[in-house]
């Protein structure tokens, strides 16, 4: 290897009015090496990345491009520079080809066609073959990503960011990626990895620079540590376990979903396609699945926020709820915890307090149409109180609190609630780990309790640590259930893509379609 | 019907459609960059004002257009000042300005109230016009006609086939993306709401300099808010506001004709028509969730802050 | 020296209290100048503006009987507002309470009925709810966009009006000219305070406000707005049921535009004309905004306003000041507003360049 890094950070930091999201950063990497960049979610990496790419205006600190001190104007200098950036959260345009997405981040105004043409052969040559005169929205969120990746290699960057970018891939599919991501490296490309998943990074990179609290916690060599020994470094103990798990309570079935087949509200949104499971008392079940799949869609019908034509279709405890809207249904003893916290789950701009009314003023809140502001107060101290949600007090606006304190809040403003059934998605997105645990920890202590739960999770460790059960949700169609015992992350990651008994890719396993290798469509 | 009558009536609806073909593209294109400008008929009758005036004191043509667009510009720059750098709700933004326009017009306008102007003469196109029947319907119109179909053609041409306009329309779709690929949403956006406030003020000037040469308070009388409603009605494709703009042409026009036609109706009533047909287009249009949302710029109307992580 | 904006942690509560102040301090300096660019003594043109209209007894029964509209229809309008509903057709609505009104009025002509007047408001408040009940249809039913629907139909009552008091409503003995009889004593307000043109009318809007008060700040319903209007998905999620919002927050300005358009026909008016507002309908708008959706805010915001439809008047009569100029006021007052608001969520920091480097 080279001498000279690529890139070299120095004393990189970034301040927000209300954090520093990075404290004098340094960091270095070298030409053809894969480098991870590891810490739990808010630890400050995104930040870091941005800066990297032109997207965020640093504080203080220096960044060197190939040892020549450069200020990154923004992201067109960087791209001018060879830095090219996957994002998380993708920069695509729904309503817009391809081609038209993969133009606008090219700085030189080419020529539509002849694009198009280079998207065809660069894609196939790379294996992620890509259609450019697709629409994007009508793109599933695997083949999305490999828009942003081509959009990138097409300007053959010196430098690769990619953040977070398994989270949407099976796992084999997430393999495919690795593959192509070594070769781009093997041809010279630095490839920065932000991630906070430890066996891929112990299986995909070269270094890792750790980052906790917005500070660089250490350095490693991924492949001589061990998963406890990155996860100290990463969260400074070890990383906890829920406990208590016991053996299963054989209860009534709670809610049932029969042949649920329905067009989705979304144009851009999947439909879905007969889809069958039951939940009992006293058992977690798993649903499975990259995000996109149908999981939106299942959900809305499920809380009532979208109402089924055919009242049968869902019932809890034999009562058919179809039909009811979701305060009818939370009547019935449903909670739900959406994985849009704020602005579904949260409402900003109002208070701890008038938040916990959301859901909860039927319990006692409500007197002769007015509001009992004590009775609210006090559901509020207890949310807090009992799950340990760090904030300044009831009344400060719910925007104060960091992700992960108000999915605890959110979810100790159901579980309070005593819900027979809870429904939670994506129970830990972007929530750092020890309010990940507390969350967990509740679930299962629910479960314990009797009630049924139903969990969505698009992290396959997450949904083997909790479940009793499993399915799987692929291109709007469910899978059979499997005990999590009888299973594992290399069957279930088959099954996402849709190769499950009954599913949408079932009679043409591995054939000539362009999401053959694993991606899900 | 007489011929000769029908194609005196379609000659009249392209006049009379003219305001709403620059106001509504104008809008559009500030609509297709996300941004949701209530304030039309506030830059419509400050563009016509500010025309009319320029048109008493110098007669010129191209001075009274010069400045019916700059005061309309200035008035989106208004607009642009508050939902763009401060971040004002577009809604409340939106009628603010027309409410100032409204007062605005009515008080630069105290002085010219009854003064008449000789109006601006056609311009057939030399042989075209002389073709019997279409030379007349097609090549025989006043300068600002012909101007508002090369907008027609700019627009589209601007938005489906430069690379300008496919970065508007990403910035129109999302914002956020837009941002992260490295555009300026906040410059983008300016432009856009510039350009619309100038097209609108042209629109006005069509109004108070050849459609009708008089100044009257609050001549616009709600065409700034039917060339919203034309927006909607095109779904946001240009060509289908020109489509539009004639219809409603038409039914501004109608009125007249109907009392010409012997037909007992007070003008009141026949004067509620354009303002029912608005309801009705839109209701009709709206009822088409997937067409709209396939059409319409995802980010319309909403506050895009770029401060935001 | 910079100013450096930057967000604030946390909403400001002291300004979101302060820009409606500051906005208001700023319109007044505004009009200094503009009395200063139209040749007036700016100090003479402020008190004819500002001062005279309201330094007697008299003047303040006429600035609450000017406010009275504009709190009421202020006090509806926000209700919507406060959950996204637009409803910025209150001049129609308010057309259309004083034609149902007025069309009472004058069948009773003559009778001395003490049942009148609370029938004209009722028949007044049944007009505005069937008016603002097309677009809140229209919305639910067909997505139609309010705003525009709303707005529209202001056009349409206007001339419906004008129709019926060129026509069906004319009042046969009046030479021709367009306007209803005169209304009978039974149909009129009574006077509060004698000496003043007060009416039972301005009590009547100042209770409204209190129960839009009691609504909106104690009530499950008007915090189910406040959700629709912070979150959609965020009341869709709790079930709050939007359909039924839309139409709550749609009528509530109709129903207060009704009564205040019966109000105004049965107090200072006591005839229909083919106008019947000088635009109260669209200053309630400003009203609603700069009184922070806030009852209180707006039964302080409507003084304001209505104060500058008073000064309007002041200034054409003593300084030859154009009427316009009100609505410029009114035009500023929201922009000042809208721009001070962003005071709420930024802050202006002054740097200096040693502080930088240091």
């Amino acid at each position: 290897m080279n001498n000279t890094p690529r890139l070299e950070l120095q004393g990189m930091t970034k301040i927000y009015p209300s954090v520093i999201a990075n404290d004098s950063i340094d960091l270095r990497i070298y030409p053809g090496e894969i480098h991870a960049v590891l810490g739990e979610n808010g630890a400050g990496k995104s930040t870091l990345m941005k800066a990297i790419y032109g997207v965020v205006k640093p504080d203080r600190g220096r960044i060197l491009w190939n040892g020549k001190p450069v200020v990154i104007q923004n992201p067109a200098h960087a791209r001018k520079l060879g830095i090219g950036m996957v994002f998380q959260h993708f920069s695509l345009f729904e309503t817009l080809t391809v081609t038209e997405n993969i133009a606008l981040a090219m700085d030189d105004s080419p020529r539509l066609e002849p694009l198009a043409e280079r998207i065809r052969t660069v894609s196939a040559d790379y294996g992620l073959p890509l259609d450019p005169e697709r629409l994007v929205h009508s793109l599933s969120v695997g083949l999305r990503q490999r828009v942003e990746i081509l959009r990138c290699l097409l300007q053959e960057p010196k430098l690769l960011i990619m953040d977070e970018p398994t989270s949407v891939l099976t796992p084999q599919a997430v393999r495919i990626m690795f593959d192509t991501l070594r070769r781009l490296a093997a041809e010279g490309c630095s490839i920065l990895y932000i991630s906070h998943k430890l066996d891929e990074i112990m299986e995909l990179c070269h270094k890792a620079t750790i980052i906790r609290g917005g500070k660089v916690t250490g350095y490693a060599k991924p492949a001589e540590e061990t998963a406890a020994s990155l996860a100290r470094m990463m969260i400074g103990k070890e990383l906890p376990i829920c406990s208590g798990k016991r053996p299963v309570i054989s209860g009534r079935k709670c809610l049932q979903v029969n042949d649920l087949s329905t067009k989705s509200a979304d144009p851009f949104g999947t439909d879905l396609q007969a889809i069958n499971f039951s939940v009992s008392e006293g058992e977690i079940l798993g649903i499975a699945g990259i995000s996109g799949n149908g999981q939106q869609e299942l959900l809305y019908c499920l809380s009532g926020e979208r109402l089924v034509d055919d009242k049968n279709l869902i019932t809890i405890y034999d009562v058919p709820v179809g039909h009811l809207n979701p305060d009818q249904r939370r009547n019935l003893g449903l909670g739900f915890v959406p994985e849009e916290r704020l602005g579904r789950g949260a409402v900003p701009g109002m208070s701890l307090t008038y938040n916990g009314i959301l859901t909860a003023h039927r319990h006692g809140m409500v007197k002769n149409g007015l509001l009992r502001f004590r009775k609210a107060a006090e559901f509020a101290q207890q949310c807090i109180t009992g799950f340990s949600v760090q904030c300044g007090s009831k009344d400060d606006p719910i925007t104060s609190l960091s992700g992960g304190n108000m999915q605890k809040y959110i979810t100790g403003r159901e579980i309070l609630q005593q819900p027979k059934l809870l429904i939670v998605s994506q129970p830990t997105w972007g929530v750092d780990v020890g309010a990940a645990n507390v969350i967990r920890q509740a679930m299962i202590d629910l479960r314990n309790n009797g009630s049924a739960v139903l969990v969505v999770s698009e992290e396959l460790d997450e949904l083997f640590e909790i479940c009793d059960r499993l399915i799987v949700l692929a291109q709007g169609r469910s899978s059979p259930s499997l005990q999590v015992q009888d299973t594992n992350k290399e069957e279930i990651g088959l099954w996402m893509s849709g190769m499950f008994p009954g599913g949408p890719k079932e009679k043409t396993p591995r054939t000539t379609t362009q999401e053959q290798d694993g991606y899900v469509c | 019907m007489d011929f000769a009558i029908f194609i005196k009536i379609l000659i009249a609806a392209v006049a009379a459609g003219t305001p709403f073909v620059y106001a509504a593209l104008g809008e559009l294109v500030t609509e297709k960059s996300g941004v949701l400008n209530l304030g039309v008929e506030g830059m419509m009758l400050v563009g016509a004002i500010t025309g009319f005036i320029a048109m008493a004191k110098t007669g010129s043509l191209l001075l009274a257009v010069g400045c019916g667009m700059t005061a309309g510009m200035l008035m989106a720059a208004i607009f642009g000042v508050l939902t763009l750098t401060l971040m004002a709700n577009q809604v409340a933004s939106g009628l603010a300005l027309t409410i100032f326009g409204i007062g605005l017009s009515a008080f630069l306008g105290l002085k010219y109230t009854s003064i008449a102007l000789p109006g601006i003469p056609e311009l057939p196109i030399p042989l075209l016009s002389d073709i019997p029947v279409l030379g007349k319907l097609f090549f025989s119109y006043d300068i600002l006609v012909y101007g508002s179909l090369a907008l027609l053609a700019i627009v589209s041409w601007f938005l489906y086939k430069t690379r300008a306009g496919l970065i508007l329309r990403g910035v129109g779709e999302a914002p956020k993306s837009a941002h992260a690929l490295g555009y300026n949403v906040v410059r983008i956006r300016y432009i856009a709401v510039l350009f619309g406030g100038a097209m609108a003020g042209l629109g006005g000037v069509y109004l108070s300099v050849a459609y009708t040469p008089v100044w009257v308070e609050g001549m616009v009388a709600g065409r700034g808010w039917v060339s919203l409603a034309l927006v909607v009605f095109a779904t946001w494709r240009p060509l289908r506001v020109l489509f539009g703009a004639y219809l409603f042409g038409a039914i501004t026009i109608a009125q007249f004709h109907i009392q010409g036609l012997g037909i007992d109706i007070p003008s009141q009533l026949l004067s509620m028509l354009p303002y029912l047909a608005t309801i009705l287009v839109l209701v009709v249009i709206s009822r088409d969730l997937t067409a709209i949302r396939l059409n319409s710029p995802a980010s319309l109307g909403i506050t895009y802050h770029p401060e935001n992580q | 020296m910079f100013v450096r904006i930057e967000p604030r942690p946390e909403p400001s509560r002291v300004m979101k209290y302060c820009s409606p102040l500051i906005a208001a301090v700023l319109m007044l300096i505004s009009g200094l100048i503009i009395f200063t660019l139209l040749g007036k003594d700016p100090v003479q043109a402020f008190h004819a503006f500002f001062i005279e209209p309201i330094h007697d007894l008299y003047g303040i029964g006429e600035l609450f009987i000017k406010a009275a509209p504009l709190m009421l229809i202020g006090t509806g309008l926000a209700i919507g507002f406060r959950a996204n509903i637009w409803n910025i057709g209150a001049e129609g609505q308010m057309a259309l309470g004083a034609i149902f009104g007025g069309y009472i009025a004058i069948i009773f002509h003559g009778s001395s009925s003490h049942f009148i007047l609370p029938l004209m408001i009722l028949c007044g408040a049944i007009g505005g709810i069937l008016w603002a009940a097309i677009p809140a249809l229209l919305k639910t039913v067909f997505n139609a966009n309010e705003i525009l629907v709303s707005l529209m139909l202001n056009y349409v009552a206007l001339l419906l009006l004008e129709f019926l008091v060129h026509g069906p409503l004319r009042d046969p003995n009046g030479y021709g000219f367009p306007q209803s009889v005169l209304f009978s004593d039974s149909a009129m307000l009574p006077i509060l305070i004698e000496g003043t043109r007060l009416h039972l009318g301005v009590l009547i809007s100042i209770i409204g406000v209190g129960i839009g008060w009691v609504f909106l700040e104690k009530g499950f319903t008007g915090y189910q707005l406040q959700v629709a209007g912070l979150a959609q998905k965020a009341a869709t999620y709790a079930g709050f049921k939007y359909k039924k919002l839309i139409w709550i927050g749609m009528l509530s300005g109709g129903i207060t535009a009704g009564i205040a358009g019966a109000l105004e026909i049965a107090g200072p008016i006591g005839q229909l004309l083919p106008s019947v507002s000088p635009g109260y309908g669209y200053a309630a708008i400003i009203v609603a905004f700069v009184g922070r959706l806030h009852p209180g805010g707006i039964f302080l915001s409507s003084l304001l306003m209505a104060l500058l439809y008073l000064g309007g008047e002041s200034g054409q009569m003593n300084l030859d000041l154009p009427s316009a100029v009100t609505g410029i006021f009114q035009g500023l007052l929201l922009f000042y507003l809208l721009a001070a608001d962003f005071l709420i969520h930024y802050r202006l920091r002054l740097n200096s360049r040693q502080r930088e480097n240091g």
